[in-house]
């Protein structure tokens, strides 16, 4: 094998000396021409090892060798030689794409002729040719990844470190900004990739696993996906209102180590592959049972021992909502203009009680713009949002009392402590007295934050600010729950959690609005709404949408092949109505 | 030419443009002085006039009309006149009057026995400096009023002292000529420790210190790049200022271009560097700025002898006043504007603002460090 | 809906209270304040120097040069013996004054005649060099006593200074920061707090939560007048006890406006607030206003000296007004009408910042 680009030996790493370790005794190399995806959830100390090998934080014991210099010693000979993309992508957003290139090519001293040749390649490379005047900061997502992935290219490295591409980007441009380093990685270019996602694990060449500052895996991704080769299967054909029952009942199986809502179906991982036996289950009649390919997700919950079982202590304090087929959220044409922009048109959606509902879409499509309608945070130009019967710009306060809002970045207020934070919540959804400290005990009980009742929420380990911001949206005990993007980020186990405690309200009649770009989440809805540039451009379950993009090259196509099909097919119609 | 060289012209040509593309710098550097400049020009004002004074004139002797028409002539007083010092004194108490002389009424009595008659003058002390200003002004009046009596009852003075007093560079003695000048001190102070103070910490905040870092640059490299398209916007912002205060102002400016340079250059360096090490510590734009506003503009409005005397300060007082920039300059542009090119002492104070300009760059330095984790420790 | 609100008051205090940043700026700008202005802010005048070129031989000039020694105005006095040494004095700062006797001067006081003597003083420094002028002409003016042989006209002043009867300073200076310090305390918690919590994201949660807009700017406003009242409290302590300033007037009184100006300046920060998209703006805004409402609220100097038009503007400055009340009822137990004449005014600015705080509130809220 080659001469490793990035040694990484014995390596730890820690902020505190008083807290556990960043990086724990870190083992791994990076080779010229491969793509190595570095994974693992938020917080596991990818973007602490990423650094480490960019020289920019000094190992507190252990080696790192990045291009044959020690990065103790010789921090200006590595940035000589590596390009490194931070997460947001680092560039100046205040400054045009061609600003932002100059830049880098002046502190990186490539003038003349050279520059010139390489800017024009770097544009064509990326398609920014018509935008070079454009301020990086009015770019979409996938078009500042591209800038910055030029930035750090401007010459050409020996290791590139993308630290978290993919994040805020939708899956059109990761797969073109994939493609695209798969390129670099073919010119002989290390290429190191860190992700949360655990599915773009497999596209890569190598993979690093990371959990909580430990290595748990490093190397090639089939040696991992192998080891379980035989012991995941899915289960189709269950009656939509029994999936979710069958789930928690069969994972208290023996057998079952681990298992997910993948749109009508159920994907389960064996405990131990049991040869060409299919496991018996108590399967609801008509289910149907087979073996599939493994993939990195159950890979890694394989080596966490399995998830969290399936029940829910929340959901069984619930009170149960009496289910009838009158639609509990309604939007009926929601249009929203900003001058002459319109973020959302004609939108209109159904929500019944005890379905979770999905608005999928990339990101400026005007999912949160509808959302924000929804809850009466904006006043829709046109049509009417309500809950329950409830009109938003007539009784907001009322609606908002049945309504349960969980927002996508942790957003509690970090400096106050749990039982504070527990405190407000319930005290603002007017619950107060008796009442309000049987709440809180009940949450800190159910979520186990008991130990971390008086820690600050900003210091809490990340799964359990999930928990607490799910404690904190569910004080009131409301009957409609919006969630934007609550699981991004997360690890597989916290997020497993996560549903099974959203799956047992809903059993229990609450009704769940998601918006996501994430297919993961998308997986768990009942039925899904594909927003894109600011129309709704098809409605369905997963399956649903699955089906229209059936082909004889895809055969089985994943949600994400779905949206983006559906994408691209709305395009092309798009400009055929313009010609 | 020198990659390096290259690699500081290169941030200052991103810091140029940035600068120019954010609205809040160029707010900062014009719109804030110049508001703020009107503001100390009217606003801050320590020449008293027409203050409102009562007389009790108890007595209507001729004596005591003369010495009632002597404080009426005085510009510095306007007067109230009543019989009775009852009617005036609960108009001190709300305010109304910020004193009140008693002419009693057995005033042309005694004055005619022994020679001296007691008047009692009542100050308003809750507005203390107001309160000395009379009680000085007082005496004044008394003094021209006892040479006017003297001449209308033919008595010769005699011997006796006669003084001349003369203020120098600044002769009607106009407090604006003084406190202007000076105010800019406090302006540039404020304005070049908030430009820069958010300089770095927006970088940290953006993430795009991280991608700077990862290059071949420097932190000198880094420094000087930002430094210099600063200097010199916050130098077009102090030259505006100076305009403002010759051409619409009319404060006589009497020194030379060259002293200004040096001095504001100097004191500039010294406000820049201050703002750098903030954001170098801080690297966080709310507090950097909370800083910059508590650690520029209390010290330079309190301790740079813009308003207050310094030398009446206790002991302690004055030594901290030594490490505050804004207090060479102060001297020096009062002296620039008022005296003209004083070299002898022009010249030590700005040396000691480059002392403590370089102490400020260099702890910046030796902060900055080119790892992330030793920055700010 | 009174505990969603006591519970958003209690949110407030806590994250204003809890963060150590937070409370640092809290806190460490009014200790500060109180140290420097206690003790830096005076326009009292001493240990200046004064240069003196004194030619005259005789008796009267040495006992003038003596005199002026004597004060504590003049800690140092140095001699000059020509006209370059005048000039180097005045211009380096060497002096605040230049006293010249001329060489007949004891000589033309023998003969009963005017002895002359000149004073120059650097008017770079107005109000020292005023008061330095003052202060000479008194001490000449008591000597003049002496040598007169023949009595003249005259009078004894008999000085009483109401209120604040040494003159000191400080009396001056410390209640005036109640005024100052609540504004601070009472602008930063409001001007910050809506920006802050759009900044961390808290806000939307905030907005999707049963509260009425109303509510919430109820809520943060009494949040931030509860710590301002505090730190009130805390100065008129140290103001009490410290630096044994006698209380005057009643504290009824002084709580009751106290109340009424917070809620204007609560509605000025409110308003900075809801028109702040980051901390940053929110900050520029606190503090331009915080520089224009000090200056134009006759701490610094009086508003009297200011231009009509300026004194106008004054009239709408919240300050200006508790600025009157706080020192009228400090140091001359104002009474309960005059506080009242100065209390409606501070009404309708109230009104009219709070009603407009909340329009604007409202608007942004889209």
């Amino acid at each position: 094998m080659t001469l490793a680009s990035v040694a990484v030996a014995n390596l730890h790493y820690s902020f505190d000396l008083e807290k556990p370790p960043a990086l724990n005794n870190i083992n791994a190399q990076i080779h010229p021409g491969r793509i190595t995806g570095l994974v693992g959830p938020d917080g596991a100390g990818k973007t602490t090892l990423i650094r480490l090998m960019a020289s920019l934080l000094v190992p507190s014991a252990g080696q790192i060798t990045t291009c044959g210099y020690d990065t103790r010693t010789d921090p200006y000979s590595i940035r000589e030689r590596i390009g490194y993309m931070p997460q947001r992508f680092g560039l100046y957003e205040d400054l045009s794409v061609i600003d932002n290139l100059r830049l880098y090519a002046d502190l990186r001293a490539v003038f003349g002729q050279e520059r010139d040749e390489t800017f024009e390649r770097l544009l064509g490379f990326t398609n920014l040719h018509g935008f070079t005047e454009r301020l990086a900061g009015r770019l979409s997502g996938g078009m500042k990844q591209k800038l910055g992935l030029a930035c750090t290219l401007i010459r050409k490295p020996q290791v590139l470190l993308l630290d978290e591409p993919s994040v805020g980007v939708d899956p059109v441009s990761r797969r073109e900004l994939f493609r695209m380093v798969r390129e670099l990685a073919d010119e002989d270019m290390a290429v190191v990739w860190s992700t949360a996602y655990l599915d773009e694990a497999s596209l890569c060449d190598d993979v690093i696993l990371l959990n909580e500052g430990k290595l748990l895996f490093s190397g090639i991704p089939n040696d991992l996906t192998s080891r379980i080769e035989d012991r995941v299967v899915q289960v189709s054909d269950i009656p939509m209102e029994t999936k979710r029952p069958t789930l928690v009942r069969i994972l208290d199986h023996p057998d079952v180590m681990d298992g997910v809502v993948q749109g009508a179906s159920l994907r389960l991982l064996l405990r131990k592959s049991q040869g060409d036996k299919l496991p018996e289950l108590d399967l609801p009649d008509g289910a149907n049972i087979n073996r599939v390919a493994p993939n990195f997700e159950d890979a890694f919950m394989d080596i966490l021992g399995g998830g969290p079982g399936g029940s829910s202590v929340l959901a069984e304090h619930h009170e149960v909502i009496a289910v009838d087929d009158k639609p509990v959220v309604v939007a009926q044409g929601l249009t929203k203009c900003f001058g002459d922009f319109t973020a959302v048109h004609d939108n209109s959606f159904s929500i019944r009680r005890g379905e979770i509902f999905g608005l999928l879409g990339p990101n400026g499509a005007g999912k949160s713009t509808t959302f924000k309608m929804m809850c009466g945070l904006l006043k829709p130009t046109r049509g009417l949002g309500n809950i329950a019967g409830i009109d938003f710009h007539h009784a907001a306060s009322k609606a908002r009392n049945r309504l349960g809002y969980m927002a996508q970045q942790f957003s509690l207020y970090s400096d106050l402590s749990v039982r504070e934070n527990l405190r407000f919540f319930s005290g603002v959804y007017g619950v107060y007295g008796s009442k309000q400290r049987k709440a809180i005990k009940q949450m800190l009980d159910v979520f186990e934050l008991k130990p971390y009742v008086k820690m600050n929420a900003g210091e809490l380990p990340l799964g359990f600010k999930q928990r607490l911001s799910l404690a904190c949206t569910l004080m009131h005990k409301p009957d409609v729950i919006f969630l934007d993007e609550p699981t991004s980020g997360v690890d597989p186990i916290t997020r497993r959690e996560f549903w099974n405690h959203i799956n047992g309200l809903v059993q229990k009649g609450v009704s769940i609005l998601v918006t996501t770009h994430f297919m993961d989440e998308a997986e768990y809805c009942d039925r899904i709404g594909l927003i894109y540039s600011g129309k709704k451009i098809a409605e369905g379950t997963p399956d649903d949408l699955k089906h229209l993009v059936k082909s004889d090259e895809n055969p089985d196509p994943t949600l994400e092949d779905a949206f983006i099909s559906l994408i691209q097919t709305h395009d092309a119609n798009e400009r055929d109505k313009i010609i | 030419m020198n990659t390096s060289l290259i690699r500081i012209k290169s941030i200052a040509f991103k810091e140029t443009r940035q600068m120019l593309r954010d609205p809040s710098s160029i707010i900062i550097a014009f719109v804030l002085p110049a508001i703020l400049l009107v503001l100390y020009a009217y606003g801050v004002n320590l020449d008293a006039m027409n203050v409102p004074v009562g007389i009790a004139m108890e007595s209507d002797d001729p004596a005591a009309t003369r010495l009632v028409e002597t404080f009426r002539a005085n510009q510095f007083f306007s007067v109230d006149i009543a019989r009775d010092r009852r009617e005036l004194e609960d108009r001190v108490t709300s305010g109304d009057l910020r004193g009140l002389v008693i002419i009693p009424q057995d005033f042309a009595q005694r004055l005619g026995s022994r020679g001296k008659s007691p008047i009692m003058v009542i100050t308003d002390g809750s507005e203390t400096n107001t309160a000395n200003f009379v009680r000085n002004y007082v005496y004044g009046v008394l003094g021209v009023w006892q040479s006017i009596e003297s001449s209308e009852r033919g008595i010769d003075v005699g011997a006796g002292i006669s003084l001349e007093q003369r203020f120098w560079y600044n002769a009607e003695l106009k407090s604006r000529n003084t406190l202007i000048p000076g105010s800019l001190a406090i302006i540039m102070a404020i304005v070049g420790t908030l430009l820069t103070s958010l300089v770095v910490a927006r970088e940290w905040e953006r993430g795009t210190m991280e991608a700077l870092l990862s290059t071949p640059i420097s932190p000198v490299e880094m420094l000087i790049g930002k430094v210099i398209p600063y200097l010199i916007l916050s130098f077009c912002s102090l030259l505006g200022v100076v305009f403002l205060v010759v051409f619409v102002f009319g404060v006589p400016y009497r020194g030379g271009i060259l002293a200004l340079f040096l001095s504001g250059g100097a004191f500039l360096l010294s406000s820049l560097g201050q703002g750098f090490l903030i954001s170098t510590i801080t690297k966080n734009q709310f507090f950097a700025s909370m800083v910059a506003l508590l650690t520029a503009l209390l010290p330079a409005f309190l301790l740079s002898g813009f308003v207050f005397e310094i030398a009446s300060m206790p002991w302690i007082i004055r030594q901290i006043t030594l490490i505050i920039p804004a207090r060479y300059f102060v001297i020096n542009l009062r002296t620039i504007f008022l005296v003209g090119d004083i070299w002898p002492l022009i010249i030590p104070n700005v040396l000691f603002l480059l002392v403590i300009a370089s102490i400020f760059f260099g702890v910046t330095l030796r902060k900055f460090s080119s790892r992330l984790d030793e920055v700010g420790r | 809906m009174i505990s969603r609100i006591l519970s958003l008051i209690f949110k407030e205090l806590l994250i204003a209270l809890k963060d150590p940043k937070g409370r640092l700026i809290l806190i460490f700008p009014p200790l500060i304040q109180i140290v420097i202005f206690s003790f830096a802010a005076t326009l009292e005048v001493k240990n200046l120097s004064l240069a003196v070129n004194n030619l005259d031989h005789g008796k009267w000039g040495y006992e003038l040069v003596q005199r002026l020694s004597a004060s504590k105005t003049f800690t140092e006095v140095f001699v000059v013996e020509s006209e370059e040494q005048i000039t180097r004095a005045l211009n380096e700062q060497l002096a605040i004054a230049v006293l010249s006797v001329p060489q007949d001067f004891s000589r033309q006081i023998e003969r009963g005649k005017k002895g002359r003597v000149q004073l120059l003083l650097d008017g770079r420094k107005t109000n020292a060099a005023q008061i330095v002028a003052g202060y000479t002409a008194q001490i000449i003016g008591s000597l003049q006593e002496e040598i007169n042989s023949k009595p003249l006209p005259g009078v004894t002043l008999i000085e009483r200074n109401w209120f604040n009867p040494n003159l000191d300073y400080k009396w001056f200076t410390v209640p005036s920061l109640v005024v100052i310090i609540s504004t601070l305390v009472a602008l930063l918690v409001t001007s910050l707090s809506v920006a802050r919590e759009r900044e961390v994201g808290t806000f939307e949660q905030l907005l999707v939560s049963p509260l009425r807009p109303i509510e919430i700017l109820v809520g943060k406003s009494a949040a931030a007048m509860f710590i301002a009242v505090f730190e009130a409290t805390m100065i008129l302590f140290v103001a009490i006890f410290v630096f044994q300033i006698p209380f005057q007037g009643s504290f009824l009184l002084l709580y009751g406006s106290l109340l009424i100006f917070l809620l204007s300046i609560v509605g000025v920060g409110l308003f900075i607030s809801s028109l702040s998209m980051t901390q940053q703006q929110g900050i520029l805004g606190a503090f331009t206003f915080m520089t224009l409402a000090i200056v134009l609220s006759g701490f610094a100097t009086p508003i009297e000296n200011m231009p009509e038009w300026l004194q106008t503007i004054a009239l709408a400055n919240p300050l200006r007004w508790f600025m009157v009340i706080v020192r009228g009822i400090f140091l001359k137990g104002m009474p309960a009408n005059d506080v009242w004449a100065n209390t409606w005014p501070m009404v309708i600015i109230a009104l009219f910042t709070l009603s407009a705080a909340t329009i604007l509130f409202r608007k942004r809220m889209e």
